[in-house]
């Protein structure tokens, strides 16, 4: 079975879709969490050390937390892999374009495959930036996230960054989980307009919520 | 009407190809796409030259051997085939882009003849029912309710013309094997290879050099028969299942 979903091209967008839903799932969390920033430095790290001692007595310190990272790793190498073959395929089967060309399909349909790299870059960035601070302009301590961020959204490049992302995100996650939807058989005619406007109302909600930080740090909101 | 039409000449499946640009003149407004494909090549004949290949066979849009990509359109501007547009939707003295379809499952053979065989061997591995032969059985002994009926009926419209192939960006084959697999899969009589004909269709599309669905719809929008999008993911679904029941 696992040689069958793999090999073929509906089984590997099962696997396509079935990581990407498990992305948003852990986005929707993490974009709720990040919304904790308005309430002060206080409650942000304390909600950030509790990441951590998420699951004791039962699981040990950090055990949680390293679970969600092992599983989201499988999750990108498993997405973009499946991502980089099933567009190589699609390539291929498509080799001379027609002379007539037409524009086609929407915005967010068009820039999956771009948006896909955005986002890859931009979660190597963003974890040598927050997480493990390589790249955090500032000093960055570890166990004081506040701060931290409020570093990285003081700079423009910092903003720029996170920003086209969310935006990149917004696109990806609108055609992203109306085509999951699809790809995992849940889609028909009856379900169609509820399915995209679910989709629609995702993305908006993920970028807005995600945005509200770094508009928040520039206006002085929060500092 | 006066047009002026640029069309895809190439001699054979080896050869490069390019547009060439002909004029026609005399055109009615009520002729059919190909009878102005027709005049066009009474007159190269005429003149000594190659008439322009093309496919066509019923010419009343239910075989689907007619396949051209006219100004970027599979069929065309209107939602029909090659064989049922009229002149009327285009206007006097337009130039018309005439391609065939481009897939690399589709080579040229000549001029806007492809090679649509890849669909023949996509029905071989799964697009019929195992039926005893003999008289015809009654038709009410097996009860069929009717929204399962509408279903295997919509999808039964599918004319195999490709069309979706063509239009799609991916040059996929998703819209016409998920038509003919949710046909037969709806269906009582189509239950004993449920499972095989949808891994074995799927299988076959794949080996065939097809293209993935990455939901972009332009074959459904395409597609003269309207059979419809979400047609992809009854298929899909179909895949599922088959995967978690058949072991292999
Ligand atoms: C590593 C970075 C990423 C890359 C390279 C990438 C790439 C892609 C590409 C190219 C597609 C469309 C391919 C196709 O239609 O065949 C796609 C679909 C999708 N992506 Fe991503 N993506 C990335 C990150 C994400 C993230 C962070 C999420 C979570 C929200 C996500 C969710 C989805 C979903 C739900 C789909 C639809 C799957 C389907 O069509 O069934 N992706 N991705
Ligand atoms: S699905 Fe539509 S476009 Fe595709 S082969 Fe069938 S009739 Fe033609
Ligand atoms: S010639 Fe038969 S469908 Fe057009």
């Amino acid at each position: 079975m696992t040689r069958t979903l793999w090999d073929s091209s509906v089984g590997k967008k099962t696997v396509m879709a079935v990581s990407g839903l498990i992305m948003l799932l852990y986005l929707v969390v993490h974009m709720i969490g990040n919304l904790k920033i308005f309430f002060g430095s206080g409650e942000f790290n304390h909600y950030a050390h509790w990441l951590r001692t998420m699951g004791e007595p039962f699981l040990h310190y950090e055990w949680a937390l390293w679970i969600v990272r092992v599983v989201l790793v499988a999750a990108v190498v498993l997405h973009a892999t499946s991502a980089y073959q099933l567009s190589r395929r699609d390539i291929r089967a498509r080799p001379a374009s027609y002379v007539h060309r037409k524009p086609r399909a929407g915005y967010a349909t068009r820039t999956m495959r771009w948006g896909g790299i955005i986002l890859a870059l931009f979660i190597v960035w963003h974890i040598l930036d927050l997480t493990t601070g390589t790249v955090h302009p500032g000093g960055f301590q570890s166990g004081h996230p506040y701060q931290n961020v409020i570093d990285t959204f003081s700079t423009w490049y910092g903003n720029t960054i996170y920003i086209v992302a969310m935006l990149a995100l917004g696109l990806h996650v609108q055609h992203g989980f109306w085509s999951a939807a699809q790809t995992l058989g849940a889609g028909n005619a009856a379900r169609d307009r509820a399915l995209k406007a679910l989709a629609n109302a995702l993305a908006l909600v993920l970028t807005l919520g995600f945005i509200s930080v770094p508009v928040a740090v520039m206006t002085g909101v929060v500092s | 009407m006066k047009l002026t039409l640029r069309v895809w000449r190439q001699k054979n499946a080896d050869a490069p190809g390019a547009m060439s640009t002909y004029e026609v003149d005399g055109i009615s407004r009520d002729m059919s796409f190909l009878e102005m494909l027709d005049t066009l090549n009474e007159e190269l004949i005429l003149e000594g030259d190659d008439p322009v290949a093309f496919d066509h066979d019923c010419r009343e849009g239910i075989c689907g051997a007619c396949s051209l990509v006219i100004n970027g359109d599979a069929h065309g501007p209107e939602r029909t085939t090659t064989c049922q547009l009229h002149m009327r939707s285009f206007e006097d003295g337009d130039t018309i882009d005439i391609e065939p379809w481009r897939a690399s499952a589709f080579p040229v053979v000549k001029d806007l003849v492809v090679d649509r065989s890849a669909f023949d061997r996509i029905i071989q591995a799964g697009g019929y029912i195992s039926a005893p032969t003999g008289t015809a059985p009654e038709a009410h002994a097996t009860p069929v309710p009717k929204p399962d009926a509408d279903f295997a009926f919509e999808h039964a419209e599918c004319i195999g013309c490709g069309a979706c192939v063509a239009a799609c960006p991916n040059g996929s084959a998703m819209l016409f094997t998920s038509a003919k697999i949710n046909h037969l899969n709806v269906l009582p009589q189509g239950a004993p290879e449920r499972e095989t004909r949808v891994l074995d269709m799927v299988d076959r599309m794949d080996s065939e050099g097809f293209g993935g669905c990455t939901l972009t719809g332009e074959c459904a929008t395409a597609c003269p028969k309207g059979i419809p999008l979400p047609s992809i993911s009854a298929m899909n679904k179909e895949w599922l299942r088959a995967v978690r029941k058949v072991r292999r």
